[in-house]
């Protein structure tokens, strides 16, 4: 007994030295990094030549910053953690799960579905515009982004970095067929996305003998080849100038969202007029679109090509020598995962009203692959998930204006958007490689369905 | 004539400075198997490194000698990317190391959002001009080649050469290249194998610091979202010659700089970029092992 309390005693003074010698040499690693960057600063002055800006205080705090929390993450975190794994690893799982997570996917569509009310009830017609419009659109277009690479990267195994083209021909297909010839959205939606599925399949044709990281360069070339002829085609698509006014969707043609239309939506229904209707009426739209991309996967998965994509992302060359045919499995994949591109990118046309190249480069690609990564591959609800953390967790810094009192006036939160979500993307990767749902459930099982944990099974080899 | 000649040493200056982008990713995905998708980055934070040194250093010694002033720049880009992708590598590579294939290329993904946007924050966002360091122009046979040229060209064979020593003569080298072929195995002989992955890593970094000095010196300019083109450029530099070895990247670099200025020379400049995509894909598509590399066999 005294053997084991002297023991632990040593251990504890071997930590607080080897958490002090770590802090330390984290605080002269951090100096060695932020020395240039962050103690000097390159400005322009009046006659614009650049000039150095000295900012000695702020490195200090960088280099501190990193000398504590290393001192503290070793000294306290790492034997807390490692304390709470010995715990949960001795505890028996618990079977039953609660009410809240069987039903979670209906509860969320309920929940979804009073959204654009309940914000109007609580901030008024004109205060929701900005909850419906930044936050719930703009995360149900990722949402749907999302889900429609999943079929490409989650159940086919086809890494895709050039997802964002697809984006791109659905959005560019809805802006110029409909100032060109004036078709409506309700004709141009199915068309956009026939359109963005004929471009999957050339993208698909070529690159059938490639394998993980060489696709996914591929297609991110392909993804910068779209975006590069869009900025210099410019007879067609007016290059960085973008097309704008685009026309608005309408009800299905019984109303419409023009002011100047006599069968204007706030008319109609003697509302006092407000951009707000508009915004919920896409708020909906998006909102069926994206549950469309969800219930055709989950149906697909069921079908024999769905069952044919799964085989192909385990294993290719026994799902070949099983008799798949591989060239079509992959070129659907491909193809229909498009297609709900081609979808989001007209939604996305008739939302902003205007498009351009700018919209559509690679860090979009990277954003959805982050997404449906993170989610956890496959898993629907955790990319959802991941969508609405990741994309609304930067928009919601642009919200944060107490920050401005703490950090001074000159402080934008928006400038960080993008430092963070590369950040983020990097902690939960080596925090759960797995994603944020890291298990899946089989769709084809003997007799009883036994959910696998995420690490037995393979991924991106495709 | 003369201005195909021209074009050729634009070509090969720009090459040089493709090539030694190209080292890293090779060498990175030789030992590891994983495509860094922050090295341009890297190449970026060293161009930033040496600008940021040059104002300091001329802002305190006026009228230092430029080889001096070069040699400094040179010096503190490659300490500081090499720190970068040293601690880049320890944090967000290694613990993922043992883990499916997409993970470390997810990481690298994100970490290169970070970097570039890390310099947005802290350098801001503008266009960083600084004044010619070399200016000079020598007229050989009716074709112009700049000072600024020939210290490119003859860096980088310096670099080369040095390189080419330490990887094929030396115990650090024939260490690399053991892991490179069974990390395992290297391991079991006595192999210290993180630390040769770490040595790789700051090998990488700091041909690609001196790259960015390069860069920064031909240009006479940076931005911080200078790594992704010449990055991605660099990448199908490295798959061209065959990922993996290290003369298919320098030879890959010297034809995508070629093609690239010949192309600009002859058609449209507008449409460079998707000319050196083209050929990634045509390369990855018809001939996925490159010029020099070896064809992988897939083993069942």
């Amino acid at each position: 007994m005294t053997n084991i309390a002297n023991t632990s005693e040593r251990a504890g003074g071997n930590l607080t030295a080897q958490a002090l010698r770590e802090g330390f040499y984290a605080g002269v690693i951090s100096l060695g990094l932020f020395v240039l960057f962050v103690g000097l600063e390159t400005t322009q002055n009046i006659r614009n030549e650049l000039v150095i800006n000295q900012r000695w205080g702020l490195l200090a705090i960088f280099v501190i910053v990193a000398a504590v929390g290393r001192f503290l993450s070793v000294a306290y975190l790492r034997p807390w953690a490692a304390a709470r794994k010995a715990s949960a690893a001795a505890r028996p799982v618990d079977e039953e799960v609660s009410f809240f997570k069987r039903n979670f996917s209906k509860i969320a569509i309920v929940a979804l579905l009073v959204y654009p009310p309940l914000m109007v009830m609580l901030f008024g017609v004109q205060g929701s515009l900005k909850w419906v419009d930044n936050f719930g659109i703009q995360i149900l277009i990722y949402v749907m982004l999302a889900w429609g690479l999943n079929i490409v990267v989650g159940l086919a195994g086809l890494l895709d970095l050039g997802y964002v083209a697809f984006y791109a021909v659905g959005a560019y297909s809805y802006a110029l067929l409909s100032q060109q010839f004036g078709f409506s959205f309700w004709v141009l939606l199915p068309l956009a996305g026939i359109l963005a599925a004929f471009w999957g399949m050339i993208l698909g044709f070529p690159v059938l003998r490639l394998k993980g990281d060489y696709l996914a360069i591929v297609t991110l070339a392909f993804g910068e080849i779209i975006r590069l002829v869009l900025i210099n085609w410019t007879e067609v698509t007016k290059g960085t100038f973008g097309v704008s006014g685009i026309p608005k969707a309408s009800v299905f043609g019984i109303w419409s969202f023009d002011v100047s239309a006599p069968n204007n939506f706030a008319k109609a229904f003697d509302l006092p007029m407000s951009s707000a209707y508009y915004k919920i009426f896409l708020f909906y739209l998006i909102l069926a679109l994206a549950l469309l991309t969800a219930y055709v996967t989950i149906k697909l998965r069921r079908m024999p090509i769905g069952r044919a994509w799964e085989a192909l992302r385990e294993d290719e060359i026994a799902c070949r020598s099983l008799g798949i045919n591989t060239v079509t499995t992959k070129l659907t994949a491909f193809s229909i995962g498009a297609m709900f591109g081609g979808f989001a990118g007209s939604f996305f046309a008739v939302r902003q009203g205007f498009v351009s190249p700018e919209s559509f480069v690679f860090l979009e690609s990277a954003i959805i692959l982050a997404i449906v990564v993170l989610g956890g591959m496959g898993s629907l609800v955790g990319i959802a998930i991941a969508a609405a953390v990741m994309v609304g967790g930067t928009e919601l810094l642009r919200e944060m204006t107490f920050l401005k009192a703490v950090f001074g006036p000159d402080f934008t939160p928006e400038l960080y958007r993008m430092l963070i979500f590369g950040i983020a993307m990097v902690v939960v990767m080596v925090w759960k490689p797995r994603g944020f749902v890291g298990s899946r459930e089989p769709t084809a099982f003997l007799k009883e369905r036994k959910a696998v944990s995420g690490s037995f099974t393979k991924e991106g080899h495709g | 004539m003369e201005y195909f000649v021209q074009q050729l040493v634009n070509g090969l200056t720009l090459g040089s400075i493709y090539g030694l982008i190209a080292i890293g990713y090779t060498m990175v995905y030789g030992i590891i198997g994983m495509i860094n998708f922050a090295h341009g980055d890297i190449f970026m934070l060293g161009g930033f490194a040496a600008l940021i040194v040059f104002l300091l250093l001329t802002s305190v010694f006026a009228g230092l000698p430029v080889v001096l002033l070069l040699l400094v720049m040179i010096a503190a880009a490659m300490l500081t990317a090499s720190l970068w992708n040293w601690t880049i590598e320890k944090v967000a590579y290694r613990p993922l190391r043992g883990s499916f294939r997409l993970a470390p290329l997810i990481t690298a993904i994100g970490m290169s959002i970070a970097l570039s946007n890390f310099i947005q924050v802290t350098q801001g966002p503008r266009n960083k001009p600084i004044p010619p360091l070399v200016s000079s122009v020598y007229n050989v046979f009716g074709i112009s080649i700049s000072l600024k040229q020939l210290i490119i060209m003859v860096l980088t064979v310096i670099l080369l050469t040095t390189f080419w020593y330490i990887v094929n003569k030396t115990s650090l080298g024939r260490a690399q290249r053991a892991t490179e072929q069974d990390r395992k195995m290297a391991a079991l002989l006595g192999i210290d194998v993180d630390r040769t992955i770490s040595v790789t890593f700051i090998m990488g970094a700091s041909l690609a610091a001196v790259a960015g000095t390069m860069y920064l010196m031909y240009y006479g300019v940076t931005v911080f979202t200078d790594g992704f083109i010449p990055g991605v450029k660099a990448f199908t530099a490295a798959v061209l010659g065959g990922i993996g070895s290290l003369p298919g990247a320098v030879l890959g670099g010297l034809l995508i700089g070629l093609i690239e200025s010949l192309w600009s020379a002859y058609f449209t400049i507008d449409y460079k970029d998707v000319a050196t995509f083209s050929i990634l894909a045509i390369v990855l598509i018809f001939k996925p092992s490159g010029i020099l590399g070896r064809p992988e066999v897939e083993k069942v």
